[in-house]
């Protein structure tokens, strides 16, 4: 057990690119943790897709042993935590870990729309943040200026921070000591009984659930008995121990530790992240303030491409599960696209990392339907629904009003895409709340519907400011909005996984642009097929596509009937990659791509 | 009423390829060669009596209703290779008496002069390769001779043999409707029994292709494509050669067998390099192809006593499909009955009434189904619907 006043824990805020990664992997080596031989970029975002997309996923810690200038000998314990929006909730828990922040900024960016939303997030959680300039060899690195921002954005004083290269290793001493010295060390009461938070759990496949905590009071030792507050669960400890990264078994950590225990836990899902831990016998009287449970708030509809993958998607879905709680699957049946499945997910991007996992991992071909978020449907007799999916709607005579979830968004862009984004704010129903300067970039505050931004507001974003707006968002609340179920109708028959909900005021533009591009996506048929959007049973939008006049081949050389049917082979292969729809066959690009907006 | 001539599931048909060109036109993807220096006539075409000998073991007891010289340019050959070839048919098979034995020919003055010896030969049809009735479009499609040329070659063709058919290219690029409403006028004009309509295809390999890939050939969209089809219909049927295939016309009686033995998915072997043959041995149906380059076939037809590098056993859904794909081009169409026999599936009743309830399709009083000549146009599309 180390004594409270040498621990610190602590963890790094910073913008996607800005270093953080690097710095962690600097620390690491500095403190000797691992040497030369065993250090590989990134080493704490261990799965493929977080290295690759610089991202990470999962909480990770690391306990670092560091000789100070004081001649103390200290525990640093690092929480690497998810670095993105989509996984908010797991990431104010591990925040709400530590006592601490380094918030790096590169000194050749300053300050971006995320750096602010995590920032915020650890000042929420009362953490003391020491400002790191990263990137101080570049050529345009301006440390004075980016000094200047982080006072006024961010309202900390930057006099002090500390000037550093992650990539070259200058300044890596001084972070070090400012850990030491710059903030608190934990408290804790050894002899009370034990409650330490649940930060995250994940699947490893030798050591089964292993689950990162947070001792906050008393102590948690190999053999105990825990219980888990939320979920009742009791469990006994099979090893108790830290990362520094490797795996070491320590048998007992005390208050103020960070490290993992595993026991006979089966899958992640029955460990939720903010969970209180205490001792089965002798109970802690409270469990720590702020728990909630996973809440999906984007839904969408995945179905294989091949029918008889069905099975093989469904274990697929079991499989990731098992690592990751936050993501929930049911069947669903579509008209459309047969059998598969209705997703939830926390967000855009961990949709994505879903989606890319299931084709990555277990090689499988899907179809996304277009996301949705999740809708409140007030019904006339008092009860309240929530909708996950559009074709779910109820009748329209039963329903007396719908909700839906809006988010604070935060974008920092250049002065001269400006004009262009707050354009594109409004025209997705967004409400200006804040418009200042930071420097000569404007930083806009927006408070917008999630259901304009779930599909492909951040492209249109990216588009309209080539690529320097940043952006982020958090969910904030319901609100009442004039919504109604927009049915696109493909040869006169409805197409269940092409309908949308959508705000009155907009269902004229997207119906007009949903079937122009459906007219695009369809391929001709040998008759005319109309397309038409409608609200009810009012067309509000209608297009057209000619029947085939021209398709066949003129000569055959000489007998050669197989390059005729290679050519007839190819057909019907194509032909399989389309859904059958009444009459017409609509290829599967179409169900994602026809609610896209080219603006 | 004329009997359509015969041919068909029971006929068998012999298909002799000539790969030799005197040049290679930009359009054409067919296995042609162009040859320059030192070439012994005589040898190659030993290899043809060759591998017809080893065919003929292979399958016994044929009679042989059609022999079809294509190419390359077969009125490049000397009137004693083409009776060489002929005679060794008639060695290894029983001739019908009624038997087709059509030549493809260029129409230049020194290809015409041979056409006596054709005849003398056995030779009993030719083919001529026209292409256009317009000088600026026999320039552009790379051809050889001159209209005049070309008009000469027909009349001399009618008067030697007794049946002649010539090809024509539409559809070209910059080609108006009113031009092409003449150049087919006068081309009936000319015509005896038979004639084939090609529109311009882009293929893979071709100097077109690359010329259209390039942007530098602009092709009729489909509408106007699809106007030059049907004002084609039009002016042929009104003069008593409708199609009896997709691209081909004739009086009737007047239809070539051999392309019927094709269309009708009949027997037919392959000689020569690159032919394709279609071949029942003991029930089962072969694909074959020989090889393409003419002296490595040769060499292999030598050594082996044929040129085939392939041949496959087609299976159920392979035949239903060629059969369709075949079978379908002509306005007689093709039987539900053999179609299930082939394939051992059935046509779907309900893709069946869909196509015939927009018009494509209809069921002919012997049970056949045809694809109408509203939707011969757009035939690719019509045959995938009913494989699917």
């Amino acid at each position: 057990m180390t004594p409270l006043k040498n621990i610190r824990n602590f963890s790094i805020v910073a913008h996607i690119d800005h270093g953080k990664s690097t710095l962690a992997d600097r620390l690491i080596q500095n403190t000797g943790a691992l040497d030369t031989r065993e250090m590989k970029e990134q080493v704490l975002d261990s799965m493929d897709i977080e290295r690759e997309r610089g991202i990470t996923i999962k909480a990770q810690t690391v306990r670092l042993e560091y000789n100070a200038a004081d001649g103390e000998h200290y525990v640093l314990n690092l929480i690497d935590t998810p670095g993105h929006v989509d996984f908010a909730y797991e990431v104010n828990r591990s925040l709400a870990a530590c006592e601490g922040s380094l918030l790096v900024v590169d000194a050749s960016q300053g300050v971006e729309a995320q750096t602010l939303a995590n920032v915020y997030q650890a000042i929420e959680v009362d953490h003391e943040i020491v400002p790191v300039l990263n990137k101080i060899d570049l050529p345009a690195a301006d440390v004075d200026r980016v000094k200047q921002q982080i006072e006024d954005v961010i309202g900390l004083d930057a006099s002090d921070a500390v000037e550093i290269s992650a990539k070259t290793g200058l300044g890596i001493e001084k972070v070090l000591e400012a850990i030491v010295t710059r903030l608190p060390p934990p408290e804790g009461d050894p002899d009370a009984p034990l409650k330490a938070m649940l930060v995250d759990s994940w699947y490893d496949a030798y050591l089964g659930v292993v689950v990162l905590v947070r001792v906050i009071d008393g102590k948690i030792r190999k053999g105990q008995k825990v219980r888990m507050m939320a979920t009742k669960a009791t469990y006994e400890l099979d090893r108790v121990g830290v990362f520094t990264p490797k795996l070491v078994d320590l048998g007992e950590l005390g208050p103020g530790e960070i490290g993992f225990i595993t026991a006979s836990i089966k899958e992640v899902a029955d460990t939720n992240v903010g969970d209180t831990i205490t001792d089965d016998k002798k109970p802690c009287a409270q469990a720590l303030p702020g728990f909630r449970p996973a809440q999906p708030v984007v839904f969408c509809g995945l179905f294989p491409v091949d029918a008889n993958d069905f099975e093989d998607l469904r274990a697929a879905m079991g499989r990731l599960r098992l690592n990751d709680a936050s993501f929930s699957y049911e069947m669903e049946t579509s008209a459309a696209l047969g059998f598969g499945f209705r997703c939830g997910f926390l967000g855009l991007l961990h949709l994505e990392i879903i989606q890319e996992r299931l084709s990555r991992e277990f090689d499988l071909d899907l179809v996304a339907t277009a996301p949705s978020v999740v809708y409140e449907i007030g019904m006339t007799d008092g009860t309240m629904l929530e909708l996950h999916n559009p074709a779910d709607m109820p009748d329209p005579v039963k329903v007396d009003h719908i909700n839906e979830p809006w988010i604070k968004a935060t974008i920092l862009t250049p002065d001269d895409y400006l004009g262009a984004i707050l354009k594109l704010c409004q025209e997705r129903r967004g409400i200006q709340t804040d418009l200042s300067y930071v420097g000569s970039r404007a930083l806009v505050q927006y408070d917008l519907p999630l259901n304009e931004v779930v599909f492909d507001f951040y492209d249109r974003l990216k588009s309209v400011s080539k690529g320097y707006a940043s952006f982020d968002y958090q969910i904030s609340d319901y609100r009442e909005g004039d919504l109604v179920r927009m049915s696109i109708l493909v040869n006169g028959e409805p197409v269940d996984a092409l309908s949308i909900l959508v705000h009155r005021s907009q269902a004229e533009y997207r119906g007009r642009a949903m079937c122009e591009k459906l007219k695009e996506l369809i391929p001709q048929h040998l008759f005319q097929i109309p397309i038409q959007a409608a609200i009810g049973g009012k067309v509000i939008a209608r297009e057209t596509i000619r029947a085939l006049r021209k398709d066949v081949t003129a000569k055959c050389y000489g007998g050669d009937a197989t390059r005729k049917r290679k050519l007839l082979e190819a057909q019907k292969k194509g032909k399989k990659k389309m859904r059958q729809f009444g009459k017409v066959e609509i290829p599967q690009e179409a169900f994602i791509k026809a609610l896209k907006m080219d603006g | 009423m004329f009997e359509m001539a015969r041919g068909g599931d029971n006929a068998f048909g012999v298909y002799v390829h000539w790969p030799f060109c005197a040049a290679k036109c930009p359009y054409c993807d067919f296995n042609s060669h162009v040859h320059r220096g030192a070439f012994d006539e005589e040898d190659f075409v030993t290899a043809y009596e060759t591998e017809i000998a080893t065919l003929a073991e292979r399958l016994p007891n044929r009679t042989v209703a059609s022999v079809f010289f294509g190419g390359g340019t077969p009125s490049l050959m000397a009137p004693k290779s083409v009776e060489r070839i002929l005679a060794a048919i008639q060695r290894h098979w029983q001739m019908d008496n009624r038997v087709e034995i059509t030549l493809e020919a260029n129409p230049t003055s020194v290809e015409a002069d041979r056409f006596r010896g054709y005849r003398a030969a056995g030779v009993n049809r030719v083919s001529l390769g026209v292409q256009s009735l317009d000088p600026d479009a026999l320039a552009a499609l790379g051809r050889l001779h001159t209209v005049g040329e070309a008009v000469a070659a027909v009349r001399l063709a009618q008067s030697i043999f007794e049946r002649s058919s010539f090809d024509l290219i539409y559809a070209r690029p910059h080609q108006t409707l009113e031009a092409w409403e003449y150049e087919l006028t006068e081309a009936l004009a000319l015509a005896a029994g038979h004639l084939s309509l090609y529109q311009l295809t882009i293929e893979q390999g071709t100097r077109y292709f690359d010329l259209y890939e390039a942007g530098k050939l602009i092709m009729p969209d489909p509408d106007l494509s699809a106007d030059f089809y049907e004002l084609t219909q039009e002016l042929t049927a009104k003069t008593g050669l409708p199609a009896y295939e997709i691209s081909n016309h004739a009086r009737p009686g007047q239809e070539s067998r051999h392309n019927l033995v094709y269309w009708r998915y009949g027997e037919y072997a392959g000689i020569g390099p690159g032919a394709h043959g279609r071949l029942l041995i003991d029930g089962v149906r072969h694909a074959t192809v020989d090889e393409k380059m003419p002296f490595p076939w040769a060499e292999r037809v030598k050594a082996r006593g044929h040129g085939m590098t392939l041949d496959d056993a087609l299976n159920q859904e392979e035949q239903g499909d060629e059969y369709l794909v075949m079978g379908l081009r002509l306005a007689e169409g093709i039987s539900p009955e053999r179609y299930r026999a082939l394939s051992g599936r059935t046509l779907r009743d309900e893709q069946i009434a869909e196509l015939t309830g927009i018009g494509f399709l209809s069921q002919l009083p012997n049970g056949n189904l045809r694809v109408t000549d509203k939707g011969f146009p757009v035939l690719d599309a019509v045959v995938a619907d009913l494989a699917a």
